[in-house]
């Protein structure tokens, strides 16, 4: 079971490459095929704007994951802290420098691109509480004082995404985290308190909420009281989905986006376009990729040595099933729009650049799966 | 250290695996619902949503079709549509309503109530369906309107076709079109689909006859939208269908002619062929405008109409009942001729009264008029000769004739406002009224009074058929070029020019059915008809034609308003000298020319007194009128069966 360290660091490149999980690739490398297409789509069947950004971001950012597999395991492991503190500096910086758009303010402006910190955060959380429990031993885990610190990394990122606003983002980041701790073996009951306290505390939340948060949450329970307003969104996205049929209306041919009856059709929306274009099939399609990536980090996180490997591998997992299930969730009408995108398929530099980091990161644990981090 | 380590590590992996085995699980059963969801999107629920796209994405704007024509049978339209200079709204285009109101008001004439309304009518409609905000501008509102356009945002100038009546004698035969109400759309199937701003539909007469064929198809143009209602392109144009244009039987000149005539009276006429039914004319008056019904009548003009005693707005020649007076003892003559009650020759004599069970039943002539036979008492009018007639008759036998001669049934066929009128009989007696006949009653009913109620195209109708020989015609007023097979008529006129056409001939051509036992007995009716007409003592003598080309024989009769007291019929009160609303109504049938029947023709003057004072003139008149037109009227229905 423990192997000599002079064995496994003396992988040579060759080893390296044929280590790489090539359905993992391949789906990720679809996937991003498909959301060119559907992009294209979006810009009205030209070669516009969004459809050129998301192709020159989607080639860099697989470039890049491509490029991370490689790095070495044990380097994830010993600045997983520095990472989760860089990403929270950036968080913090956001509400001094930040950029407001839509009556948020979410984003940092790099020259070369706006980045939204927060998304960064939500691999950053998941990474400090993977070396966390991997670091505490296991007499320790459900001990208060040690349930102290993953307490405040989860709730101090996630207050101040809350406070851009940016509901939908703070609960993702809050689920990858949570996931973390269940995994590590958390008792139930501590979750379960947790709850309670969290619906408890809910009345007074909600009296923090935005307005348009809350008529978000009106709109979800009941969207055909006001059609033309809050719950416009949701029966358009339906009516896109349902009219698609078994086979859809064709590429190019969805006239609930063409005609502008569907909102954000290139970053939330973007399921509902690719449905109504291509029917149940083409849905079916990309739920497939979505479960052939999961599938394969889960497999990722099964073979690799490490409880941090393990840790990371499958709560990055959830946490991508979340993201894709929200996102799906939201515009089929089965949950209130919360604004989270949909991984790689939405148009976002930041989201993609977190997934692309995290898939790096869990591509690092295949080809280093027998190298112990400490 | 590295042992426990370890341990620690494996209890710890496997404590993760287990973990994650539930997350898996967790996420399985999601997923499940998502796949669910989709499937009930796309698969079951999939037709509802497209239907639901398809409603988002298209939009259809209707557009109102042009109603028919209304022609006479020269083709000379009475109905027919102009231009109208309308505009229109567009909610949805327009900023604030509650401004293009505002500035409306202070270009054109539009009441606060008005504005009212058609804000009430714009919360209820789709927003980008237009209103229209006045249908009839004149051309300088017109104007005044677009040199303000550019602050008038949402507002549209249209150029519309409406309807339009070209004169006011046809009003009553030709009815009126009006707006769209509630109860149109509940009664009438047809408009289901219609709903068009600005299309009217027929609210009497011959408009709401015909209002199915002659509507028309409504079109539409169909768009593609987007979501902000702009619209992408056009998907479909279906111009619709102009309504189908109508020709009838009635002679406009001869209805403006009428119409001039009955000026001021209340009163109607009718005339009809007698061997194909059309209908040549058919006035009633005092007539109105129908033209201000057409874009919504003003209040005060409904109300003077409406408590106008003279009733315009009332059909009389389809409408108005009358009892038939002494025009009825033609039937009664035939009746008893039939049922071989009595001879022609046998001789009744009058004293100016008898006397049933102590009843005193009057003759309008006080002193009688000594010993009568069938043709002079037709001819003079005797009641006491009807009386004594109609007792041996009975009052079942002469209903039994009077409805064969089209009395106590409408004439003319879906036309709403037409009343069938009463033909007493001791049946009719017992199931509406509740009672036994009395004898008393069957002598009133000898002389056309009591019971007996009538519409001036009934009694036309039945002067029509005694003319023809006593054939059953269907009276129409809707041209029928298949009816008008004169081709044996015209060839029997080149060969043998001057002579009346043999009446196999006729009944062959037009496919009549006799109504008659013995022909012979409507011979001696007609007879009896020219001699009150045309011989001295006759009591239509005074109005006759001498001009044998005009020569009508006719019947005179007066329908008794107010019972004459004794007193009165003592000091020999004259009609003209009683108050307008006792008067009793003055009526008057004849057929024309003698020698050759053509056209029947009945007058009823609202309290005008006497039939032969106020009545015949004005039969004399018509005739006149209609048989100077006879031959063009031949000669345009010829051509038209040519053209077949």
């Amino acid at each position: 079971m423990f192997q000599p360290r002079s064995i496994q660091s003396s992988l040579s490149i060759k080893d390296k490459i044929l280590s790489i999980d090539y359905v993992l690739v391949i789906s990720i490398l679809i996937l991003g095929i498909v959301s060119m297409f559907a992009m294209y789509s979006t810009d009205g069947g030209e070669f516009k704007y969004h459809t050129k950004s998301h192709i020159l971001r989607f080639s860099i950012f697989f470039l890049m994951f491509l490029f991370l597999s490689f790095i070495q395991i044990r380097f994830w492991h010993s600045t997983s802290y520095l990472i989760y503190i860089f990403c929270f500096i950036l968080l913090v910086g956001v509400k001094y420098f930040g950029l407001t758009s839509s009556g948020s303010q979410r984003w940092l402006n790099f020259y070369f691109m706006n980045l939204q910190p927060s998304e960064l955060m939500k691999i950053g959380l998941i990474l400090f509480l993977a070396k966390y429990y991997h670091r505490i031993s296991i007499e320790n885990i459900n001990r208060l004082k040690f349930l102290f610190l993953p307490i405040v990394v989860l709730i101090a990122p996630v207050l101040l995404v809350i406070m851009q606003p940016d509901l939908g983002t703070a609960l993702l980041i809050a689920a990858g985290g949570i996931t973390v701790a269940w995994l590590a073996g958390v008792r139930a009951k501590f979750f379960a308190y947790a709850s309670l306290i969290f619906i408890s505390l809910l009345p007074i939340a909600i009296s923090f909420l935005k307005p348009y948060q809350k008529a978000r949450i009106l709109t979800f329970l009941n969207p055909e009281k006001d059609p033309l307003g809050a719950g416009y969104q949701i029966i358009q996205s339906k009516i896109a989905i349902g009219s698609g049929g078994l086979f859809g209306k064709g590429f190019l041919n969805g006239s609930q986006s063409y005609l502008d009856y569907l909102p954000e059709k290139h970053t939330d929306f973007i399921f509902t376009l690719f449905s109504e274009e291509f029917g149940f099939s083409g849905s079916l399609f990309i739920l497939l990729l979505y479960a052939i990536i999961i599938w394969r980090i889960v497999k990722i996180g099964n073979i690799t040595r490490s409880n941090f490997g393990k840790l990371y591998c499958y709560s990055f997992a959830t946490a991508f099933f979340i993201y894709v299930v929200v996102n799906m969730g939201m515009v089929l009408g089965l949950l209130p729009i919360v604004g989270s995108p949909l991984p790689i398929m939405s148009y976002g530099g930041s989201s993609m650049m977190a997934i692309m980091l995290g898939l790096g990161i869990t591509m690092a644990c295949k080809i280093y799966k027998d190298i112990p981090v400490n | 250290m590295l042992n426990s380590t370890s341990g620690n590590t494996f209890i710890k992996s496997k404590l993760i695996s287990r973990r994650m085995f539930l997350l898996t699980a967790a996420k399985g059963i999601v997923l499940i619902g998502v796949l669910g969801r989709l499937i009930s999107l796309q698969i079951n629920e999939s037709k509802k949503y497209k239907t639901l796209s398809d409603k988002n994405r298209f939009r259809e704007w209707k557009l109102a079709p042009e109603r028919g024509i209304i022609k006479d049978i020269f083709n000379k339209e009475i109905a027919s549509n102009r231009q109208v200079y309308q505009i229109h709204l567009i909610p949805e285009n327009t900023p604030s309503i509650e401004e293009v109101f505002f500035r409306l008001k202070s270009i054109l004439n539009i009441s606060d109530k008005k504005i009212f309304s058609l804000k009430k009518k714009i919360a209820k409609q789709k927003p980008w369906d237009p209103i229209i905000i006045s249908d009839n501008l004149t051309w300088s509102e017109f104007s005044r309107v677009n040199l303000f356009l550019h602050e008038l945002q949402g507002i549209e100038p249209i150029v519309s076709v409406a309807r339009v009546y070209n004169s006011d004698s046809s009003a009553h035969i030709l009815g009126y079109v009006s707006q769209v109400s509630a109860k149109d759309l509940k009664d009438k199937k047809y408009l289901k689909d219609m709903s068009v701003p600005g299309i009217a539909v027929g609210k009497t007469g011959l408009e709401k006859r015909l209002d199915e064929d002659i509507i028309g198809k409504v079109g539409f143009q169909r768009y593609e939208v987007n979501a902000f209602g702009k619209r992408i392109k056009q998907i479909m144009v279906d111009p619709g269908q102009a309504g189908k244009s109508f020709k009838t039987t009635l002679d406009l000149e001869v209805q403006n002619f009428v119409h001039e005539i009955l000026k001021d009276k209340a009163a109607s006429v009718c005339v009809m062929d007698i061997y194909n039914g059309d209908i040549v004319s058919l006035v009633s008056s005092p007539s109105y405008n129908p033209n201000a019904f057409v874009h919504g009548i003003e209040k005060k003009d409904w109300e003077n109409l409406i408590n106008d005693n003279k009733k315009p707005l009332i059909n009389k020649a389809i409408s108005g009942l009358y009892p038939p007076g002494s025009t009825i003892k033609t039937l009664v003559a035939l009746s008893a001729l039939e049922n071989k009650i009595v001879r022609p020759l046998k001789t009744v004599q009058c004293t100016g009264k008898i006397e049933l069970f102590g009843e005193k039943f009057h003759c309008w002539k006080k002193k009688g008029h000594g010993i009568v036979n069938m043709r002079s008492a037709i001819k003079r009018s005797c009641d006491v000769y009807f009386y004594e007639v109609a007792r041996r008759l009975g009052v079942d036998r002469l209903s039994e004739t009077a409805k064969k001669f089209g009395l106590g049934k409408k004439v003319l066929r879906d036309f709403s406002e037409e009343r069938s009128g009463v033909v007493p009989s001791t049946e009719w007696k017992k199931k509406f009224i509740g009672q036994n006949w009395y004898l008393g009653e069957t002598l009133h009913s000898g002389i056309g009074q009591g019971y007996f109620q009538s519409t001036p195209i009934q009694l036309c109708l039945m002067t029509a058929q005694i003319a023809n020989g006593g054939f059953e015609i269907r009276p129409r007023i809707i041209y029928d070029k298949e009816k008008n097979n004169l081709k044996e008529y015209l060839k029997f006129k080149n060969e043998n020019p001057g002579q009346p056409l043999p009446q196999e001939l006729l009944v062959s051509n037009f496919e009549l059915k006799p109504l008659f036992k013995n022909q012979e007995n409507i011979k001696i009716i007609k007879d009896a008809m020219f001699s009150s007409s045309n011989e001295p003592g006759g009591t239509s003598y005074r109005s006759r034609l001498e001009d044998k080309r005009f020569t009508f024989a006719g019947k005179t009769g007066s329908s008794q308003i107010k019972k004459f007291t004794e007193a009165q019929r003592e000091a020999e009160v004259k009609q003209e000298s009683l108050n307008y609303k006792d008067r009793d109504h003055a009526l008057f049938i004849a057929f024309a020319p003698v020698s050759d029947p053509k056209y029947a023709i009945s007058v009823v003057v609202e309290h005008g007194g006497s039939g032969s004072k106020a009545a015949a003139p004005i039969a004399k008149k018509v005739i006149k009128k209609v048989l100077e037109r006879h031959e063009l009227r031949q000669f345009s229905n010829n051509l038209q069966g040519d053209t077949i």
